[in-house]
């Protein structure tokens, strides 16, 4: 072979080779990254949602007589989604201020998104208290399973979003974020909105969309 | 040897145990993802001789009926979960970055997690074997069947199961993740989309099906997980349904399967050129088929439940035919890159030509069960396994040991022994057919799968010990390689960096690569790079 004389030109004789690889502009990696993760999630709450919808629909009565008023006792079911909805936007005035490089404001609306998610969850283990000595339990048929494996698998996830925002909170006050290093807050957030939406779909498919039968 | 003056010069790597352990490097990830799956390989091959073994006599000779459950169940979930998947993904991590002139992946230490997580999966699963039995309803857990203690499993063996599977699913997921912002991210200039490597499209299109399809399998493992052991009752009657666990179940596997095959179709349009010396036929089309069958991967699922009556039959089999047409296509980019080229008639060809014969035989047998009058006397016979065997052995192991040939040279930088190399291929070409061949048969006459014992009134002895003979060549065959990869890793002709005069960028730095990948990279003007570089072809492309 005589690729001897077809030698590279140096890195540096060549403008485009000295790029570096994540500067091509655009979404960042941990960004897209948590985008593709969140798309992954969707498809998990999705396989939820679909058994949901088949019980629901092979049922002959939907919620059954002995639970049909049960789901409308809870006290803490409203505030807790005004609660979670607020905490979205709180989340996001966070990365506003980190973006313009304020990171007092960013500190402080993380630190509010904190103890907003931290109430919700409370909330939903005080109104699962309540719904246990109701006699809806996992077992109490398709009705119970489908409500405490939707609205619980949610809950985790309220949590997991808690110690991602907490640690990002946690970085925040020890000054590791600024307004050129900020992809972990936005990560962060992204799915914090994304637990936040799901939360909506589920509020209107559980406690508003009438039943059946 | 062809030898670039790309390759870098530094020092390779840092040496021992606990660099391994601890390594981020992707392509130490991808060597301990491959030696892992060809671990639960030998595991999974182990557990197969066992149910050949028991199926060569009427009778129950060898196994219990209870043992003979655990040993198929176990058999195809190492076999898909522990070999294919992982050992597809082992390469892609290994080669990806390298053929897309990147460092290493976008996020190494998922990158590491993803990997750790396969081992673990695979100690609770094997867990099942001390802990009063494995699961044993089969890989496909149907409930109500696998929620039914007694009859699926005596121990914790179902319930080991669900979990491994979702610590594995959740691997996959993080990998498809890091493989997706790798591709669309870390590419080196020049390398547009339409300049990728073939198996970089692959990858890219499996790791779309794996994010889409893997947390929807999640979920049906954890809805069968509280019903398990929660008192749940998504699949148990009263009320429960057992069609949604499939429905959902298949909307997982169904995609899954391409995501068993699509990598090990991109190792084929790899080597394919560079052992016909020439660039590989219909480039474009070829991605737009890789693209089309991930796209309709997703609507044949219920080509699996034709016989449950709850499935809308013409919609599912007319999808099903159709994705025929983009594999068809595949094939024509294939045969018509050997067309008049200069074969070299080395060890990766010959199992690149065993994947596309035995590939095309599997998709043909498979478009008779997607026939739903003929689907439904073939349903749960040997046909099917004959069909998923030829698709999955045929196709995916093919692949998988043409792909071992190939880079072989680049990870250890040693080339592996062609003699024995060839030996293995006919040893196991031969064992693969007389195995899987005669399954048609036995399915056509009536034998049902995931049977232990059958009476010997029915004529199918004969053509089951020609299966187990089968069994064990292939089975020798592997002793082969094993010994070939011991013989070349200890004394293999030293490889130089491009012993096969490839076409892209992995082959432009040295074998085995240093922790940085590339000094510097040759400028990326077409799909082969290294064929410009070597042939001086400027043109743009």
């Amino acid at each position: 072979m005589t690729t001897d004389q077809k030698a590279l030109q140096p890195v540096e004789h060549n403008p485009l080779a000295s790029m570096p690889h994540d500067t091509h502009g655009g979404t960042s990696n941990p960004v897209l990254g948590m985008i593709l993760f969140i798309t992954s999630e969707i498809m998990f709450f999705g396989g939820l949602f679909a058994a949901y919808f088949n019980l629901r629909a092979n049922a002959p009565q939907w919620p059954p007589e002995e639970f049909a008023h049960t789901l409308k006792i809870l006290p803490f079911v409203g505030p807790a989604t005004i609660l979670l909805i607020t905490s979205s936007f709180t989340c996001q005035w966070a990365v506003w201020a980190i973006r313009r490089d304020d990171r007092t404001v960013f500190i402080r609306g993380m630190a509010i998104t904190v103890i907003l998610g931290i109430v919700f969850l409370l909330m939903q283990i005080t109104d699962y208290a309540f719904l246990g000595s109701e006699g809806l339990t996992l077992a109490s048929g398709q009705y119970g399973t489908t409500y405490y494996t939707l609205t619980g698998f949610h809950g985790a996830h309220v949590f997991g979003g808690v110690v991602m925002l907490s640690v990002i909170l946690y970085r925040g006050m020890a000054g590791q974020f600024s307004g050129r290093h900020y992809d972990a807050v936005e990560g962060a957030s992204l799915y914090w909105h994304f637990v936040d939406v799901v939360w909506i779909l589920l509020f209107s498919l559980l406690y508003l969309l009438p039943g059946k039968g | 040897m062809a030898t670039t003056t790309l390759a870098p010069t530094a020092p390779t790597y840092r040496t021992g145990l606990y660099s391994w352990l601890t390594t981020t490097d992707h392509k130490r990830i991808g060597i301990l993802y491959v030696v892992n799956s060809f671990i639960f390989f030998f595991i999974g091959g182990t557990l197969a001789l066992g149910v050949r073994s028991e199926l060569a006599a009427p009778g129950l000779q060898l196994l219990t009926d209870a043992t003979y459950n655990e040993f198929f169940t176990m058999h195809a979930t190492f076999m898909i979960f522990l070999f294919v998947i992982p050992m597809l993904a082992g390469f892609a991590n290994y080669v990806v970055p390298l053929q897309i002139g990147a460092p290493d992946m976008a996020f190494p230490r998922i990158n590491a997690l993803s990997f750790w997580m396969l081992p673990l999966g695979g100690i609770l699963l094997l867990l099942g074997f001390v802990t009063g039995g494995t699961a044993a309803a089969g890989w496909t857990s149907y409930a109500p069947l696998s929620e039914d203690r007694p009859l699926a499993a005596t121990g914790y063996g179902q319930d080991l199961w669900i979990m491994a599977l979702v610590l594995i699913g959740t691997s996959s997921i993080l990998g498809s993740i890091n493989f997706l912002v790798t591709i669309f991210k870390m590419r080196a200039p020049g390398m547009t989309l339409f300049r990728m490597p073939i198996l970089v499209w692959t990858v890219l299109v499996t790791s779309v099906l794996v994010l889409m399809a893997t947390p929807v399998f999640t979920s049906v493992l954890i809805m069968l997980f509280i019903d398990r052991n929660y008192g749940g009752s998504f699949f148990q009657p009263p009320g429960g349904d057992p069609i949604l666990y499939q429905n959902v179940f298949w909307f997982y596997s169904h995609p899954a399967v391409y995501v068993m095959i699509l990598p090990a179709m991109g190792f084929v349009s790899e080597i394919l050129p560079v052992f016909s010396r020439k660039p590989l036929f219909g480039y474009k089309a070829f991605v737009f088929a890789t693209a089309a069958i991930g796209a309709l991967g997703f609507s044949v699922w219920a080509h699996h439940m034709f016989t449950t009556g709850s499935v809308y039959l013409p919609f599912f089999s007319i999808m099903t035919f159709l994705i025929a047409v983009p594999t068809g296509v595949k094939m024509f980019n294939w045969v018509f890159t050997m067309w008049r080229g200069q074969l070299m008639l080395k060890t990766p060809l010959l199992f690149a030509l065993g994947f596309l014969t035995m590939f095309l035989i599997g998709g043909i047998n498979g478009a008779f069960s997607a026939s739903v009058p003929v689907d439904f006397a073939l349903h749960d016979t040997y046909w099917v396994v004959a069909h998923l065997h030829y698709v999955l052995f045929g196709g995916s192991v093919f692949g998988v040991m043409a792909a071992v040939y190939y880079w072989f040279p680049k990870m250890s930088g040693r080339m592996m022994n062609e003699t024995l190399g060839k030996a293995q291929f006919v040893v196991m070409f031969v064992g693969f057919n007389m195995t899987f061949f005669p399954m048609h048969e036995l399915g056509l006459l009536g034998m049902p799968r995931r049977i232990a014992d059958y009476a010997s009134s029915t004529g199918w002895q004969d053509l089951n010990i020609i299966a187990t003979i089968g069994g064990f060549t292939i089975a020798a065959s592997m002793l082969l390689f094993l010994w070939n990869v011991f013989l070349s890793l200890r004394s293999g002709a030293p490889a130089g960096d491009d012993p096969w005069e490839a076409n892209t960028l992995e082959w432009a730095t040295t074998s085995p690569p240093p922790a940085y990948n590339f000094d510097r990279l040759p400028e990326i003007r077409s799909e082969r790079p290294l064929f410009d570089l070597r042939h001086g072809r400027t043109a743009s492309h």
